[in-house]
């Protein structure tokens, strides 16, 4: 009894556990990126005397190669190899075909009921999938390495109900950033997020995911989707384990937020914070250096395919350049079949290996001082693609296709309309 | 007894510890450059036994170790605040640097003031004003941990099992 969260823990723990209840539980997987994993080595060095050196599960534990990949200076290649050096010793594969958060679902680790954490803060997009998956430090992630468990706090919920019928030129990316406009930077500090009502029911995972993915952006602890046939469907072919569909029964949610959808417009989060979001039609005078498709947030072939319809035929604006990079192997090599990539670069963009590409940035589109990006990214915060005077705005993949064309921040409403691509 | 170092709220990671100043696991390095660019005075002057005092949501942003790291590196005996972001919480909790949360004693309390802070009973003594404040009682399991000295001593302390 109680909120998705309560379900899932209580399920774990083969006993009834509430919010506010500090558990220890089994954790079904545990990840680190290149970037993370150094740091969760230490910690997990200091335990292996306990633990004979091994870390718990090999094939729980799970490295992804995805912000610096390939590798972009000395010093990253040299971490990479220290990371390698660990996986070969451990007897880990590493994971690079992509960002880690869109690999981990893809290899079938996240499945509804499960409980997974990771060493980065969007480790909540697994929550898309009724599994309760929460960003750690990294102490917390060797210390999951080497006894394959982890304490948590069980958390309150806010339940987010998503109602009404989705306007042409408002996607998922909108609504996740009206949300964010509502709670706040830290409105779900602490708590789960619930999501339900018939929006999120008939939306595909994909889109589920991006509203788990930004439910951080709020502190949220994990952004929870119930699982269903579009999961079931999804998983198929991707996992030959059983699972359970929980869901939330009698919830005593904390908080209720309900939205209608009916009458959204395209949103645009502008600097320095996600919650300063405007709709994209109020702000369509400022000018964009280079525009973003990708990341764990945006990066997936309905994303790829929504851009692809907006730029068919099209030549970007000569004022910016364009960046698109597929979240992973997977989409990439179907976005090329479907010859999405090619529309891409034939429209001008330069098109990138899977992985975080230029979202932290570290290579592959970084900004110079004072210039503007228009992106599908989670976060804006202040330096993030380059220098600290650059700006980052937020948006859906149909926003960031339609800046593309014109060099200004452009509701894509005006293009989606005149070319009946909806 | 310790000098209260007062900052204000959504004190985030990093402006604990910048970025560009994290690239690094030494902990002289971490300690000289905590809260660098917003309260340069802090790293000059804060001597060990000092308390940290913060505002709401302590620590927000990123999952990054390095800020309690940083600020356990100066030997700061215990953070109060009103309130903690969660990844922050768990990462100082995990590696033993002391947390509290304290609403009286934040806004009854000034920078510069002494504070005697009893880390068992949780009981707080501004000895400049003579006020007494009680922080919020830890989880009892946070509780255990804290008493272990952090999470890795905690485990070892078990024969290397993670046990509540
Ligand atoms: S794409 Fe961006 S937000 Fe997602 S995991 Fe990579 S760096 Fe983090």
């Amino acid at each position: 009894m109680g909120t998705l969260a309560e379900e899932i823990f209580s399920y774990r723990l083969g006993r009834p556990v509430v919010a506010g209840d500090t558990v220890v539980v089994d954790v079904d997987h545990v990840m680190s990126h290149d970037t993370t994993t150094p740091l969760a080595i230490k910690a997990f060095r200091k335990l292996t005397q306990q633990n004979n050196g091994r870390v718990f599960d090999q094939k729980r534990a799970h490295i992804v190669f995805d912000h610096i990949i390939p590798a972009a200076t000395i010093q990253a290649a040299t971490l990479h190899r220290e990371v390698r050096d660990f996986a070969r010793e451990q007897e880990i594969p590493i994971l690079q075909e992509g960002i880690c958060h869109q690999v981990m679902p893809e290899k079938g680790f996240v499945l509804p009921g499960s409980i997974i954490v990771g060493a980065d803060s969007h480790s909540c997009t697994y929550g898309a999938f009724g599994a309760f998956g929460t960003g750690m430090g990294s102490t917390d992630i060797g210390v999951a390495y080497a006894t394959g468990r982890s304490w948590f706090r069980v958390p309150e919920t806010i339940n987010v109900h998503i109602t009404g019928e989705l306007p042409p030129g408002v996607f998922a990316k909108d609504i996740s950033l009206e949300i964010v406009r509502r709670l706040g930077v830290d409105g779900a500090n602490y708590r789960a997020l619930e999501y339900t009502g018939e929006v999120i029911e008939n939306f595909s995972m994909s889109e589920r995911m991006t509203f788990s993915n930004m439910a951080i952006e709020m502190g949220g602890k994990a952004g929870l989707i119930a699982a269903d046939a579009t999961t079931q469907a999804w998983l198929r072919g991707r996992t030959d384990k059983d699972y359970p569909l929980l869901r939330a029964h009698n919830p005593h949610y904390e908080q209720i937020i309900e939205i209608d959808v009916s009458h959204m417009k395209p949103l645009v989060a502008c600097p320095p914070d996600v919650n300063i979001v405007h709709p994209a039609e109020e702000v369509e005078d400022i000018k964009i250096d280079q525009v973003f498709l990708g990341t764990c947030t945006n990066g997936r072939l309905d994303d790829l395919e929504i851009a692809a319809n907006i730029l068919r035929g099209r030549t970007i604006s000569p004022d910016l350049r364009m960046v698109v990079i597929p979240a992973s192997r997977e989409i990439y090599l179907e976005a090329m079949r479907r010859g999405y990539l090619e529309i891409f670069a034939a429209a001008g963009a330069s098109v990138g290996t899977p992985g975080c590409g230029p979202c932290i940035g570290r290579h592959f589109g970084v900004l110079a001082p004072g210039e503007r990006a228009m992106t599908t990214m989670n976060r804006n915060f202040t330096g993030r693609m380059g220098d600290p005077t650059a700006e980052i705005y937020l948006g859906s993949p149909a926003t960031v296709a339609a800046t593309a064309l014109t060099g200004h921040i452009t509701d894509p409403r005006s293009v989606l309309f005149t070319e009946n691509l909806v | 007894m310790g000098r209260i170092w007062k900052v204000g709220d959504n004190i985030n990671t990093d402006l604990i510890i910048p970025g560009r100043y994290n690239v690094t696991t030494d902990h002289a390095q971490l300690a000289k450059y905590c809260l660098y660019e917003a309260y340069p005075e802090f790293s000059q002057g804060v001597q060990p036994g000092d308390i940290l005092m913060g505002g709401h949501n302590f620590g927000c942003g990123s999952s990054r170790e390095h800020a309690p790291t940083a600020i356990l590196a100066n030997h700061v005996k215990v953070v109060i605040a009103r309130s903690f972001a969660r990844i922050f919480y768990r990462n100082a909790v995990n590696i033993g640097l002391p947390v509290l949360v304290c609403e009286e004693a934040v806004l009854n309390s000034e920078d510069g003031h002494q504070l005697e802070v009893d880390l068992t009973s949780g009981q707080i003594s501004n000895i400049t004003t003579g006020k007494k404040f009680q922080s919020e009682p830890l989880d009892p399991f946070v509780a255990r941990i804290v008493a272990a000295g952090g999470i890795i001593n905690y485990i070892e302390a078990n024969n290397g099992q993670l046990i509540y």
